[in-house]
């Protein structure tokens, strides 16, 4: 079971390893982290997707809350969240196979965003389910190189994470 | 605030800062990013105890923070100094002892160059303090400081490490102590939800066999008269873990001893027997439970504990209540109707049958010196002495035969379990209680550890009596090989490596060699009358084993009795 959690730290030296750590250092595995700071530039929010059952899971917002720069943890149910990755995907191409990319992009409100005589970087956002079925499309012509932010997220409505 | 203002250096400000916390005592090494903060401690009113070692600062404080209930307080130089520090910090942070650490730093335009004595000392301390802080900004001391203690001494206690770069020590600043703290994400819970409580409130009225286990939480929290009355309010037997030790009378006839791998036995058949374990600051630790799916597996479990964390961390549990043991405890007397004897005697009579069925015993003193002995007779001469210990089988026997009627009267290394912990602890702790014999119940293995504080001792005249079980073993470890690896003793034997004696004189402290039995009781009346430190080397059986024993990882109640028959 996987599960997101919205973090909110303290803007300050050394948070991040604070959070690293407490994962390396408590056997808890991380499959993404995002950084950035909030509209309150005193605050960071650290979107975590973590692996494991609830047990873990609420193991791992406890330990976090008890860091002393951790503000909140809040564990976002899928139903009430938005989420997002972003990936730019350099594939492999030339003017045979431009136009069949080109389509693919479109059809996945993906963006092209460089162009050269032999490749192409494709800037696509969604969930993750639509950035792996992009990449999936696009391995056939040659992926030459992926990046992925990680997951972002947000509760929807009014309420506040 | 502004009006009183002054200007200062940053290590002024410092020691400024440590008046405002009421700190009186550091236990401290110099060293070159150390100048100005010692330059200050000299002009200061400071008590500063000149350690040999590093190590010995963080556990001389820790020991102080546990005789006393205050903060301890340790200083050592940048790189070396602050590394030597770690063992201690990582020891106060594993049993939730309040500590504020001072390390130094190379100046800030050199940190992260690998410049001369430079250790990342935020960084290799992260994992084993509450919080640490590397300070960027002269102007922040006294908020950083502030914070230091309090985030030390509030909630579940831990150490705290500020790593002062030199520079900054030289800065001016203008001085003023803040009188709040701040912290968005910290605050700690102290009142327990009334909710829980009224549950655990029915569950206590409807247990048949409950059970109190009790932790460090309880000496963390000074909630030893709460749970004597608790105990007795609800007629329940208590067990204390190691940590625990003495933070209920341990001659009361509601006291079944300690849990676990050298628990009694009747401890922990209480444990698996019981309906309702009722834990309380204890963290239900593998040296306690033994199998973690057999331990109490007839009981619902409440779980009374400050660090939510802890809870169902290794045992689910059924009721919990995060807060103060004290708050709660004295919560639960009220809200509890009380018990009468009556209604507990089935169960109160079965556990007094077990007490009486398997007590704690040892075969006598024909042949050898017999460390149980020895412990008895450490009673027998000061029945009010608080008792340090290091690490091994002495420390066992320590927490089974010495008998405890105040809390913060046993101090040990239960969490981390270190060895060499025990005689930098008791100086700080006789350093904290002057007017309380303080011996350091030691073995021969562990004292070599940090040994040479012999000369902190006797250079700052701390009368600390040290009883060395000499087996001339690394014990527990010999015992484990003896039980385990068909007596391989691989590399535990230590037999002859040191003449106490003459290293204790050497060092201008009292030195006794004990062979005999009828030799015990002129020495322990020797030592105590000499006002002096002193070292006592009991020559003891060497191959005497810590009984009982439930072997790590059985359920607690598959006991193995390993008295040595003569
Ligand atoms: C720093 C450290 N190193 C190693 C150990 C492992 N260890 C646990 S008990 C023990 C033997 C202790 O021997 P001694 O101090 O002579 O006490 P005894 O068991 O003989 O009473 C050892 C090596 C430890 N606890 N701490």
């Amino acid at each position: 079971m996987r599960h997101t959690l919205a973090v909110l730290v303290e803007n300050k030296f050394g948070v991040l390893s604070r959070v690293a750590g407490l994962f390396a250092r408590r056997g808890y595995n991380i499959d993404s982290l995002a950084v950035g700071v909030t509209e309150d530039p005193n605050v960071s929010r650290m979107t975590l997707v973590v692996r494991g059952d609830d047990h873990v899971v609420e193991q791992v917002s406890k330990q976090l809350n008890k860091l002393i720069d951790v503000i909140r943890v809040t564990d976002l149910g899928a139903d009430e969240s938005v989420e997002r990755e972003l990936a730019l995907i350099k594939v492999k191409s030339d003017k045979d196979t431009r136009a069949e990319i080109i389509q693919i992009v479109d059809i996945f409100r993906a963006r092209i965003v460089d162009v050269a005589s032999k490749s192409i970087i494709i800037e696509v956002t969604g969930d993750e389910e639509k950035i792996a079925a992009i990449e999936k499309l696009l391995k056939p012509f040659g992926i030459k190189e992926l990046v992925r932010t990680g997951r972002i997220a947000l509760t929807r409505g009014s309420k506040s994470s | 605030m502004s009006e009183n203002t002054r200007k200062m250096t940053g290590a002024r400000a410092i020691i400024e800062c440590l008046y405002e916390e009421n700190v009186e005592v550091i236990f401290g090494y110099p060293g070159g990013a150390l100048l100005q903060i010692y330059d200050e401690i000299y002009k200061s009113d400071l008590r500063h105890i000149l350690v040999r070692h590093e190590q010995a600062a963080a556990h001389a404080a820790e020991g102080y923070a546990r005789a006393t209930g205050k903060v301890g307080v340790c200083l050592a130089t940048s790189g070396p100094g602050a590394t030597n520090l770690v063992t201690g910090i990582a020891n106060a942070y594993m049993d939730s002892i309040p500590m504020v650490a001072l390390t130094g730093q190379v100046p800030r335009s050199m940190i992260g160059n690998d410049a001369f004595q430079e250790a990342n000392i935020t960084g290799i301390t992260m994992p084993i303090t509450k919080h640490n802080y590397l300070v960027q900004d002269a102007k922040d001391l006294p908020r950083i400081i502030k914070e230091a203690f309090h985030i030390a001494s509030t909630g579940r206690p831990g150490p705290v490490l500020i790593d002062l770069p030199k520079d900054i020590t030289t800065e001016e600043i203008e001085f003023s102590y803040p009188d709040k703290v701040d912290l968005k994400g910290y605050k700690p819970t102290y009142k327990g939800n009334l909710q829980q409580v009224k549950r655990a409130a029915s569950a206590i009225e409807k247990a048949h066999r409950p059970l109190i286990y009790a932790g460090g939480g309880i000496l963390g929290s000074n909630a030893s008269e709460e749970l004597l009355q608790f105990a007795e309010h609800i007629q329940t037997p208590v067990t204390t873990t190691l940590t625990g030790i003495g933070g209920f009378p341990t001659q009361h006839p509601l006291y079944i001893g300690m849990p676990g791998m050298h628990g009694t036995k009747y401890a922990n058949y209480a444990i698996q027997e019981c309906d309702l374990l009722i834990a309380v600051g204890a963290r239900f630790d593998d040296r306690v439970t033994g199998k973690l799916a057999s331990f109490a597996s007839n009981a619902k479990i409440l779980h009374i504990d400050i660090d939510p964390a802890e809870i169902s961390k290794n045992i689910k549990v059924d009721i919990p209540i995060v807060g103060d043991a004290k708050n709660i405890l004295s919560s639960l007397n009220k809200y509890v109707n009380p018990v009468e004897h009556e209604t507990r005697k089935e169960w109160l009579d079965r556990i007094e049958g077990w007490k009486k069925s398997y007590p704690l015993h040892y075969v006598g003193e024909q042949d050898g010196l017999k460390p149980q002995y020895i412990i008895e007779q450490v009673y027998e001469a000061c029945k009010d002495a608080i008792i340090v210990t290091e690490v091994g089988q002495h420390q066992m026997w320590a927490a089974q035969y010495y008998k405890f009627s105040q809390p913060r009267s046993f101090i040990t290394s239960g969490g981390l379990g270190t060895m060499g912990y025990g005689y930098p602890a008791a100086i700080g702790a006789k350093v904290g209680k002057p007017d309380r014999v303080v011996f350091n119940i030691a073995g021969d293995g562990s004292f070599q550890m940090n040994s040479q504080e012999i000369a902190t001792a006797v250079q700052n005249d701390i009368p600390v009596i040290v009883a060395i079980m000499n087996n001339g073993y690394l014990g527990m470890v010999r015992q484990w090989q003896e039980l385990f690896f068909e007596k391989r003793y691989s590399h535990t034997c230590i037999r002859d490596s040191v003449d106490f004696v003459k290293l204790a004189q050497a060092y201008g402290a009292v030195g006794i060699r004990v062979e005999k039995t009828s030799e015990v009781k002129p020495a322990l009346e020797k030592a105590m009358d000499s006002g002096k430190p002193v070292i006592i080397d009991f020559i003891v059986e060497c191959e005497e084993n810590v009984s009982p024993m439930v072997p790590a990882g059985a359920p607690i109640n598959e006991i193995l009795d390993l008295e040595r028959k003569e």
